[in-house]
């Protein structure tokens, strides 16, 4: 078990940083906090497919010296992943910092707990 | 290759490109747009559905140009095509019944972008129900939130967007347990096609090794979508955002979009992970018990509620525990009645909402059970389609609740021990739900000698009315003429496999 989780610490970590993201997105309760912590536990998976997706002592599949043989390579396809889901990581965070803006305008604050309060006096 | 094979992938290319050309046009233009493009995905997934039950299997489009194992699939069957219709029609009728209103709570420049997301939203439920690539089915997922996101918000007051804010987070936190799930599981099987991951499953459950990633692998896949569609400990946000965005909103999230994400489970169950091994794992059993207790908690909420929207929006709480329970109970006939169940919590929780709305006019705007008395002589159509929502929720022969928790409580006989626990809350929530259905039927049915509110005619609403009859149209319909659907839903789930 240990020698596992050694040999695997890209892994070990990975799954350590999407933990710390998970915890702040879900427990922080200012709003550019929880959107860090977003951005830490999408890019823990993305360490995670990079780290499970590359092999010692090969190179990305881009033939150039005529080298045509298989164990030459790594498999593109979770480098493939991580580039999609940055594309979507990127406009999840852009939705959700420009939803926080609306929410400072409106209330000078950006702690959401704060703003339930207020809207609960505010009644509406 | 027969012309209706190119459909599934057509209709979710329309509405993707409807959205694109919607954002440039003028309000009206982008309505009419957006009605025509439902229409036609409508008769396009009918052509698909007659399609396949004449071939009697399903199939797989290829995107592109590369097969099986490294290219992009759409998969049609008998459920999918019959998904993607009732979507369409749950669909077009809420934005119907709620398209008064709409210019109303919606900034006047501001409309058309409520088509733009309608549209995006419509593509993405498409191409969940559709994919068989579960990556594919990821980026979906997001669309399909973003879009919801935008659907909430557009009614801009500070509890929409604090409403918004929260969805945002809830569903980020499902997506990212999601993703990480399908990471695991591409990892483990090398594949991110529904039907070669299936086979590599089944090979590495059999040799014994990797049990416990499989394991996490399961529970990740099934958490996160759990959470995206509001199982019962993660529905803090659901209150808010069903009950103060606009009304064909509310009854697009309640039912289209928190099913995608449940039909989603409901598709990895069977065609990704296959149906024995997710059963051995026992999350299923965890589903089972956070679904018991959504219909309790969901249900106990809406009674303690004051307003007649939240208390609408609880209920779908207590609706989605249901769907969860039938997943969790084991068994084929449990899993038929979750499908049954979403059918007729779609069509009935609409109606409800749409009928709500019609409430609230003719009693000043207010959300509030005492400002409502009286409402039902005051806005006949909305008073008599709030009843029949009701008695279909609370399950009266009939209506389509009825069927649903009539399948539920056969499929918990055939299950020895959840059985009893499944019986016993049914009853439960059965009984709660009537408390608090009927409370307000019987609210809005109280004469009020002098009323300050004047009643509303026919004639000013009858785009409104003719959408709620076609709503009561299609819960009796489901109620009435159950065992041709059964049927249909036992077919697609045979063909899932």
């Amino acid at each position: 078990m240990g020698a596992n989780l050694f040999s695997n610490y890209g892994e070990a970590v990975a799954m350590i940083l999407f933990g710390i993201g998970f915890g702040n997105l879900l427990l922080q309760s200012n709003l550019i906090k929880k959107i860090i912590g977003l951005n830490i536990m999408d890019t823990a998976i993305y360490l995670f497919l990079a780290e499970k997706g590359y092999i010692e002592n090969r190179v990305a599949p881009i033939v150039v010296d005529g080298v045509q043989s298989m164990e030459a390579y790594i498999n593109p396809i979770p480098s493939g992943l991580v580039l999609t889901g940055i594309v979507v990581s990127v406009s999840v965070s852009a939705l959700m910092l420009s939803i926080t803006i609306r929410l400072y305008q409106r209330y000078h604050t950006l702690d959401l707990d704060e703003i339930s309060i207020r809207l609960k006096k505010e009644g509406l | 290759m027969n012309i209706v094979r190119n459909f599934p992938a057509v209709s979710i290319l329309l509405c993707l490109f409807a959205g694109i050309i919607s954002s440039g046009l003028k309000k009206k233009m982008a309505g009419y747009v957006n009605t025509v493009l439902i229409s036609i995905v409508g008769l396009l997934s009918i052509s698909t559905l007659f399609y396949v039950l004449s071939t009697g299997e399903a199939f797989v489009y290829v995107m592109g140009k590369f097969p099986a194992p490294w290219g992009n699939e759409i998969r049609a069957g008998v459920l999918e095509a019959f998904m993607a219709l009732f979507f369409c029609i749950i669909m077009l009728l809420s934005l119907f019944g709620g398209r008064k209103k709409l210019t109303d709570e919606v900034e006047e420049g501001k409309t058309f972008l409520y088509y733009v997301l309608m549209d995006l939203l419509l593509a993405s439920l498409l191409a969940l129900v559709y994919t068989n690539d579960l990556f594919t089915a990821y980026v979906f997922v997001e669309i399909n939130t973003i879009a919801a996101c935008g659907l909430i918000m557009i009614r801009q007051n500070g509890r929409t967007i604090e409403a918004a804010a929260r969805y945002m987070i809830m569903s980020l936190l499902g997506s990212g347990l999601l993703l990480m799930g399908l990471c695991m599981l591409y990892d483990l099987t090398g594949h991110l096609l529904m039907s070669n991951i299936k086979e590599q499953v089944a090979f590495v459950y059999a040799s014994g090794e990797y049990r416990i990633p499989l394991l996490v692998t399961i529970a990740l896949l099934s958490v996160g979508l759990a959470i995206k569609s509001a199982l019962f400990p993660f529905h803090a946000w659901l209150p808010d955002a069903y009950g103060y965005s606009t009304v064909s909103s509310a009854a697009v999230l309640s039912s289209l979009v928190s099913k995608g994400y449940i039909f989603l489970l409901i598709k990895i169950i069977y065609r990704v992970i296959g149906f024995e091994i997710f059963y051995e794992s026992r999350i299923v059993d965890a589903l089972f018990a956070f679904g018991l207790m959504g219909m309790i908690f969901g249900s106990i909420s809406a009674i303690r509620e004051n307003d007649i929207r939240r208390m609408i929006a609880f209920s779908s709480v207590a609706q989605i525990g249901y769907i969860y329970m039938g997943i969790g109970m084991g068994t084929q006939a449990g899993m038929e009645a979750s499908i049954f169940h979403i059918l007729s919590h779609a069509a009935t929780k609409s109606l409800l909402f749409v009928a709500a709305i019609g409430l609230t006019d003719v009693s000043g705007g207010s959300r509030q059970f005492i400002e409502l008395t009286g409402s039902g002589y005051r806005n006949k159509w909305a008073g008599v389609a709030f009843t029949v929502g009701s008695l279909s929720m609370v399950g009266v022969p009939l209506f389509s609740g009825f069927v649903s928790k009539l399948l539920f409580a056969q499929a918990a006989v055939q299950n020895d021990i959840k059985m009893l626990p499944a019986l016993i809350v049914l009853g439960i929530s059965t009984i709660l739900n009537a408390i608090y259905f009927m409370k307000t039927v019987i609210r809005i049915y109280t004469p009020l000698e002098d009323s300050k509110y004047g009643s509303i005619t026919f004639k000013n609403m009858k785009l409104y009315v003719a959408a709620l009859v076609c709503f009561i149209i299609l819960n009796v319909a489901l109620g009435v003429s159950s065992q041709p659907i059964v049927d249909l839903i036992g077919q697609g789930l045979a063909m899932f496999s």
